[in-house]
């Protein structure tokens, strides 16, 4: 048997946007076992709801995430909505839609992004984040905020999206996919990324059940779950599918944010054109008196909400179970048995996002 | 083969606009809707100190006594919640983002010219306790946090 030793990975990580260690148990060139270690970036958000009200709190749990911050506020949103038992508009329903599917484009294209770096394809890299510009300026222009786009509001949403700027999202959004079309081809079918991905960090379809893997990690592997086919928002009047992939290894994962980026086009496509008109927000008396947990589908999986009011102007309790929480269980598993090279390569293939974990 | 796949985009890349704007030289892209920077249009505040309490990020403090009203640019997230609660609209949000600081501290502080009305309305609250949060010793924008660290 080869000697042991264990091999720090992180905090500070050329691949790492954010701050996660992991110590790897290696033998020779192969990871045995990793021990993770989180705890760096922990801001006590969810004790913050004892001190902010709550109409003020969605400001608050937008900032929990810098990249899916629009559907964490939605799901708030929704959460103190049932608990209130608020009737939301149409038009409110449909706006939150298309900002959801705005912020997962750009997180998608985010995450291919980092992959592509990860890899040292840096071509690639600069012409994913070309495109995830043009989003990130669409949203700026609809929603106010390039990231942050901060429009849900508990009763609607606060800014509306005028006749004139839903026609041009069409148009623009078809010359996006066409060339999201010609860049996304070069993630799925070059040879060189199909070499660095094929069989990297595999997840077969029974694992990735068993140890609760969400979103693309899940999809990639062949399991069906996608929130969005619960129907919350106005996802129960959009045509969709849940995207599945087959491999269960890094390239699978990516061909299924590739096809949910297109997807994601095509709904935001359905509801500039089915979207009602009427008022954005509705007006609400009265505190939250009560617990709901509310499920959403966030660019890296399923994110769970939980808020218990007691009828006053601040929360009692609020809880939320992030995405890249429950993918760490797979991560790991992963991770044993790999190669050192490929580590960096699989945890992006995850698409972590450490300030969710730790909140 | 697809093993050069990039190659296309490559070349027409090498022959179009650079797709990266040249930033001081050239001012950066606005949108109309941009939430940017706070301002305030001190004549026209009547110091009810609504922004202050609904601050998310305890960024205003308004005196009514001095007639003050003090925004932290660096706590300032820009999420547009005080201008939607201002009364009397004074408070507006640009859509060019602040200016960059090599100070620690970015503090605005304005001042109103018009004198305060004859009659001195009814205290509703003590003076300073209507945002009980930012009285804590040790939070930022407690009076005495004002001092150098």
């Amino acid at each position: 048997m080869a000697k042991r030793i264990v091999i720090p990975f992180g905090p500070q990580h050329p691949v790492l946007p954010e701050p996660i260690h992991l110590d790897l148990v290696l033998e020779d060139e192969k990871v045995v076992d990793a021990l993770l270690s989180i705890g760096y970036v922990h801001r006590g958000l969810e004790k913050l709801v004892e001190k902010r009200e709550f109409p003020e709190y969605v400001y608050v749990i937008e900032r929990t995430c810098g990249i899916c911050s629009y559907i964490h506020g939605l799901s708030y949103c929704q959460a103190i909505e049932e608990i209130m038992k608020i009737e939301i508009p149409e038009r409110a329903l449909f706006l939150r839609t298309m900002g959801s599917e705005y912020s997962r484009m750009h997180s998608h294209l985010l995450s291919m992004g980092c992959l592509a770096d990860g890899m040292g394809f840096e071509n690639l890299f600069m012409n994913l984040f070309k495109v995830r510009e043009r989003i990130v300026d669409r949203m700026e222009a609809s929603f106010g905020g390039r990231i942050i786009q901060g429009t849900c509001k508990v009763g609607g949403v606060r800014k509306d999206i005028d006749e004139e700027s839903l026609g041009s999202i069409v148009t623009e959004m078809e010359s996006i996919e066409k060339e999201l079309k010609e860049i996304t081809d070069v993630l799925i079918k070059d040879d060189s990324v199909k070499h660095r991905l094929r069989g990297v960090g595999m997840l077969s379809k029974e694992d990735a059940y068993e140890l609760g893997a969400v979103g693309p990690t899940a999809r990639g592997s062949g399991v069906k779950i996608d929130l969005r086919m619960r129907g919350y928002a106005a996802y129960d009047r959009i045509k969709f599918e849940p995207v599945l992939g087959t491999g269960g290894d890094c390239h699978s994962r990516t061909a299924v944010r590739v096809r949910e980026l297109f997807q994601s086009a095509d709904i935001i496509k359905q509801c500039a054109k089915k979207i009602p008109d009427g008022p954005i927000e509705v007006k609400y008396t009265g505190n939250p008196k009560g617990e709901y947990f509310s499920r959403v589908e966030q660019p890296r999986g399923e994110a769970i909400h939980y808020a218990k009011g007691n009828g006053s102007r601040f929360l009692q309790r609020f809880r939320i179970r992030t995405p890249t929480f429950a993918n760490v269980p797979p991560l790991i598993h992963m991770l044993k048995g790999c190669d050192l090279a490929d580590v960096p390569l699989i945890i992006i293939s995850i698409d972590p996002c450490i300030s969710c974990v730790e909140r | 083969m697809s093993l050069f796949q990039i190659a296309k985009t490559t070349v027409k890349s090498l022959f179009s606009a650079p797709a990266t704007l040249m930033y001081p030289t050239k001012p950066a892209k606005k949108s109309k809707g941009t939430r940017g920077t706070l301002e305030n249009d001190i004549n026209r505040c009547i110091f009810c100190g609504n922004c202050q309490r609904k601050c998310p990020c305890v960024a205003i403090t308004v005196d009514k006594n001095s007639r003050t009203w003090e925004l932290d640019r660096f706590r300032c997230v820009s999420c547009n919640c005080c201008v939607e609660v201002c009364p009397v609209k004074c408070l507006r949000m640009e859509n060019d983002y602040t200016k960059p600081t090599t100070d620690s501290k970015m503090k605005v502080l304005l001042k109103s010219e018009k004198p305060a009305p004859a009659q001195a309305p009814k205290p509703v609250a003590p003076p300073g306790v209507a945002n009980p949060r930012s009285q804590k010793p040790g939070t930022p924008n407690a009076p005495s946090a004002d001092s150098p660290p």
